[in-house]
């Protein structure tokens, strides 16, 4: 794991697009700390700060004793989430690089069109 | 999170030599810290006063709330794993586990035997005759099987490779979550186990140089590349701690609140990049190699 960005960032990020790929259903039980911890080889407490995050945002939710799972509506919420932060994080910078190659709107456009399958 | 470990202004003074110079830091409980820094920086005095093999010349160093200066309290709760340990000349590595519960009240001898197969160990062989790796292996699974409350590993895998030393920070993880305790992990392999660590004590000249959370560290520093004009508009205000050019080309690392910075550099089409916890440590203790090392090369 290596973006640059606190593992426990990433973590959050990685459960966050099982829940949205479906991999990880609503309700559905997702691993312990430290099985997180063994998979990925970083240190439990980061396992436990990513996972926290997941919690107080309502995506995961825990049952005492039993362990954490996939709230009901978590997939919608994140989807949305992402969906507003597609812009800011993908359309802007692919504008910034087409602007620097000397492509126009409209070439950006058909390619889009292009590459869709 | 309660501290364990206590250093108030603690300095170690050999003829001449300021080893440890004033040191103020703590260790949380159960946390895993690498105690990491250049040869000759002061780690290796740190843990012998850590674990009373030296006495401080001032100030002072606490283990639970006392010192641990011949104190069998804080002693018997302490494994201590060092490069250069030694053993009694006719001893086999099956002795040295044998002997382990006497020190160590918490061994798991079953443990033991199962980290002696994984690491194939000859148990029966004279120590003498083993391999640097295998004098390595006996030290790491002493460590791991003591389940020490606290436990120190000074440099443990010399003459390791890297299948050995990815078996040893598995057999960690999965130990320490198990069973956590408090580790120091003294070492130069810093990008090896930059994921292990929750916490990082940088150690430079004797004096602590970075006493933070990892995390913290990972979102506080960044590389930023481009066009020179750019370049320096987007890390105005931060503190560059490296910068490197190639004619018109410029590759800024900087340190502190770089989230911004990196959101405006990226906006601006310039490249930005992660800064590994091994690449920011040399950037903040100079860089440039210790005549120690230069002679032991």
């Amino acid at each position: 794991m290596d973006d640059g960005r606190p593992i426990f960032l990433q973590i959050a990020e990685l459960i966050e697009n099982q829940v949205i790929d479906g991999s990880l259903v609503e309700g559905a039980q997702v691993p312990s700390i430290n099985e997180f911890a063994a998979f990925h080889r970083i240190n439990p407490a980061t396992a436990l700060k990513g996972i926290t995050l997941l919690v107080d945002a309502g995506v995961l939710y825990k049952r005492r004793g039993i362990g954490m799972f996939v709230a009901e509506g978590a997939r919608a919420r994140l989807l949305a989430e992402r969906r507003e932060r597609f812009a800011t994080e993908y359309v802007q910078p692919l504008v910034v690089e087409a602007r620097a190659l000397g492509l126009t709107t409209d070439h950006l456009i058909e390619m889009i069109r292009k590459g869709t399958p | 999170m309660t501290t364990i470990v206590e250093a108030r202004g603690l300095t170690k003074r050999y003829r001449g030599i300021t080893a440890v110079d004033g040191v103020d830091f703590q260790i949380a409980r159960n946390s895993i810290t690498g105690l990491l820094g250049r040869n000759g920086a002061g780690k290796t005095t740190l843990m012998h006063l850590l674990t009373g093999q030296e006495f401080a010349t001032e100030g002072s160093i606490t283990v639970a709330g006392e010192s641990p200066v011949e104190n069998p309290a804080v002693l018997q709760h302490t494994c201590f794993i060092k490069e250069s340990q030694r053993y009694p000349d006719d001893f086999k590595p099956k002795h040295v586990f044998a002997a382990a519960p006497g020190f160590f009240p918490h061994w798991d001898a079953d443990f033991a035997r199962e980290l002696a197969a994984e690491f194939r160990l000859p148990v029966d062989r004279r120590i003498k005759k083993l391999s640097r790796g295998q004098l390595s292996s006996v030290g790491i699974i002493v460590g791991l099987a003591a389940r020490a409350p606290i436990t120190i590993f000074d440099e443990p895998y010399l003459g390791l490779d890297a299948i050995a030393r990815q078996a040893f920070y598995d057999r960690l993880l999965a130990d320490y979550a198990a069973h956590p305790r408090t580790v120091i992990l003294s070492t130069h392999l810093i990008d090896e186990v930059a994921d292990l660590l929750e916490h990082a004590l940088v150690i430079d000249n004797g004096r602590i140089l970075i006493d933070s959370p990892v995390d913290a560290l990972r979102s506080h520093a960044a590389t930023i590349a481009g066009p020179a004009e750019a370049v320096e508009q987007a890390v105005a205000g931060l503190e560059v701690i490296h910068r490197e050019r190639l004619g018109g080309f410029v590759s800024a690392t900087v340190a502190g609140d770089t989230e911004a910075a990196a959101g405006r550099a990226r906006a601006a089409g310039l490249e930005v990049g992660p800064v590994s916890l091994q690449q920011l440590i040399i950037r903040q203790t100079g860089g440039t190699p210790t005549e120690h090392e230069e002679v032991s090369r």
